[in-house]
């Protein structure tokens, strides 16, 4: 996939600056005390000196709320009642600075939004234009399992491109054909043994720091009905505030609401994210809840990510171990003490 | 790339009310574009999405059979924003289909097969859909002997009641229509819980299938009913229903266990659902 290359810092952020005339660009900047994706407009200072972005990056690929679908709804307008496709633009997106846990989460959703059975037409459009420049993690927090869960702090999986801090510089990696052809357009030095090394030695010490780890078999081997009625499900869920923080921050979880709105005489159809964690999420239209009770909501989300997900696709877990959920939730539930209780 | 959520454009063509309580209508529905129409292929046991602009969508199972052409018929219950609006629409007015969604009846197993048809209340459309399909001219042979049990809990509350006399008269298929309770005189049929009379009419589960679609009272104490005939789990076939959104398998709230009641489903077998967490 070609030779790395080594570029100033400065040198390369120069170059990310120019990129904006062909791509729309997102990057981490600093709001208040955290780190957001944001389009990198005039005016927008480009920070990757972060741990990682509070809200993950889904929404690049997956906005929070989408128009889907839009119609007239007076009779004497054209097309009244029949729903059109929204305009929607899907030129190329570069994203500068995203974790490898993070691009790795994509490659889990896409199993979802892109199946052979079903294309989803706009996840997969948004994905496939876009590119994604990795930046590898030296220094992982104690909320991250990456490297248990997915491809550890520099796995490649899902990127274009990779780099490297090495303090005064970048090294920055081609991972596929899309990263390679990009970064051949750039103007910098090949990397050198020396850098090379240095960067694999970074690898190894931000893999060292990380001390969370566990066997997927058990639950591959253990039956849907013997996980789902394990006792320890009141426990796990006593403290949840069904709040949905969780879902909202998580990388992976993909599900969604469909909602009409209608302004005037328009109806737009819309898609907003949407959580497990709400008991609204599954209520029948005749008042009968199949996850009426908060405990039920809560061994829902670990089942799907942590047992229903492996035995349907095959592919490990839907998490990607960035750890957010850990960081962010208000009552301390850990999803790392969820798979030792699961895998016990 | 064709856009899985985009509904075909239909107009209602005909509305029936059918039941005495006025809360049952079957919508007859025509295609705007016939290409549309040549490309909603289904089988009976599948559902699609009725979907009123401005207000939503409902999942609702297919009533009419692949075997009547030109059209397709939803029996819808009114009981929320989009079936109540649906309610109150007009012959003529315009909205959306999108489908055919979910698996069917496993019909390619059943074939050579005896089948039992049991339903209760306003569970009967995909029912109905199958009962039409198994009787038209080019299907009967495929199968051996149909019965079929439909109960609701009064005679103003059953559906399809022209078509229900049509097929009593018949020889090819054993129907035995059942009520609750019935304060109708001259009511002919049966009295009783579709569970009891499953339990006197049915005599043999023998080289037979049971489709079971009904309120889940009405499926809990039908099953030790099937079992005590003879039936294996894997020979009794039950259709689910969760709140859905997509439809497709990808907005993730329909689930039992690791399969979509919208994509794997609806249609399961006994044998496959107690393997399954009960989250329905």
């Amino acid at each position: 996939m070609g030779t790395s290359k080594v570029l100033k810092k400065d040198e390369w952020l120069k170059v990310i600056e120019d990129l904006r005339k062909g791509y729309k660009v997102f990057v981490p900047t600093k709001e208040g005390d955290f780190h957001f994706f944001r389009e990198y407009k005039d005016g927008i200072r480009p920070d990757l000196n972060f741990s990682n972005t509070r809200l993950s990056p889904k929404g690049l690929i997956y906005p929070q709320s989408e128009r889907m679908f839009e119609c007239p709804l007076s009779k004497d307008q054209e097309g009244a009642f029949i729903l059109k496709e929204s305009p929607k633009d899907f030129g190329p997106q570069l994203v500068v600075g995203i974790r490898p846990c993070d691009a790795y989460g994509f490659l889990i959703v896409k199993r979802n939004f892109d199946n052979p059975q079903y294309r989803d037409p706009w996840w997969v459009r948004r994905y496939e234009s876009t590119t994604f420049v990795g930046l590898g993690c030296n220094e992982p927090c104690p909320t991250c399992f990456c490297n248990a869960a997915a491809g550890g702090p520099f796995g490649e999986e899902g990127l274009d491109l990779l780099m490297w801090d090495l303090g005064d510089e970048y090294l920055i990696k081609p991972i596929t054909e899309k990263g390679s052809n990009l970064l051949a357009k750039v103007e910098g030095k090949e990397a050198q043994d020396g850098e090379i090394k240095e960067a694999e030695s970074l690898k190894k010490e931000s893999q060292k720091k990380m001390d969370f780890s566990f066997d997927i078999t058990p639950l591959k081997n253990k039956a849907q009905l013997e996980l789902f009625n394990e006792p320890y499900w009141e426990d796990v869920a006593f403290s949840c505030i069904n709040c949905g923080t969780c879902t909202y921050l998580c990388p992976t979880c993909w599900c969604f609401d469909i909602q009409d709105e209608v302004y005037k005489n328009h109806c737009d159809r819309i898609r907003n994210w949407d959580s497990c964690m709400f008991p609204l999420f599954t209520l029948h239209g005749s008042g009968h809840n199949p996850r009426e009770k908060k405990f039920q909501r809560v061994r829902q989300r670990f089942m799907h990510k942590l047992k229903y997900y492996v035995d349907k696709y095959g592919n490990g877990i839907q998490c990607s171990g960035c750890g957010r959920c850990v960081r962010y939730c208000p009552v301390n539930i850990d999803i790392r003490n969820v798979i030792g209780l699961m895998c016990g | 790339m064709k856009n899985p959520y985009l509904p075909y454009p239909v107009k209602i063509d005909d509305i029936v009310v059918e039941t005495e309580d006025k809360n049952l209508k079957t919508f007859k529905f025509v295609f705007l574009n016939p290409e549309d129409e040549a490309n909603f292929k289904y089988m009976p046991g599948q559902f699609a999405e009725l979907s009123v602009p401005g207000k939503g969508e409902i999942p609702i199972g297919i009533a009419s059979s692949p075997t009547e052409k030109g059209y397709l018929t939803f029996t819808v219950n009114k009981v929320g924003v989009v079936t109540t609006f649906l309610h109150n629409m007009k012959v003529g007015d315009i909205m959306g289909i999108r489908g055919p969604l979910g698996n069917w009846y496993p019909w390619e197993e059943m074939e050579g097969k005896n089948v039992v048809i049991i339903g209760g209340g306003f569970a009967f459309t995909t029912l109905r859909s199958s009962v039409v399909y198994m009787l038209h001219p080019q299907n009967r042979p495929k199968f051996g002997k149909i019965t079929v049990v439909y109960g609701a809990r009064n005679p103003g509350l059953l559906l399809y009641k022209q078509e229900l006399m049509e097929w009593e008269k018949r020889d090819d298929i054993e129907m035995h229509i059942t009520v609750d309770a019935a304060d109708d005189p001259n009511w002919k049929y049966n009295v009783g819980f579709v569970p009891a009379i499953t339990e006197q009419k049915v005599k043999s589960s023998e080289n037979a299938y049971a489709i079971v679609c009904g309120p889940p009272i009405m499926i809990k104490f039908t099953q030790p009913v099937l079992e005590k005939l003879g039936f294996p789990p894997e020979r009794i076939i039950l259709s689910l229903e969760n709140r859905m959104k997509c439809a497709i398998g990808m907005c993730g709230r329909c689930n039992v266990g690791d399969q979509f009641v919208c994509k794997d489903g609806p249609v399961f077998s006994l044998a496959k659902l107690r393997t399954l967490p009960p989250e329905y």
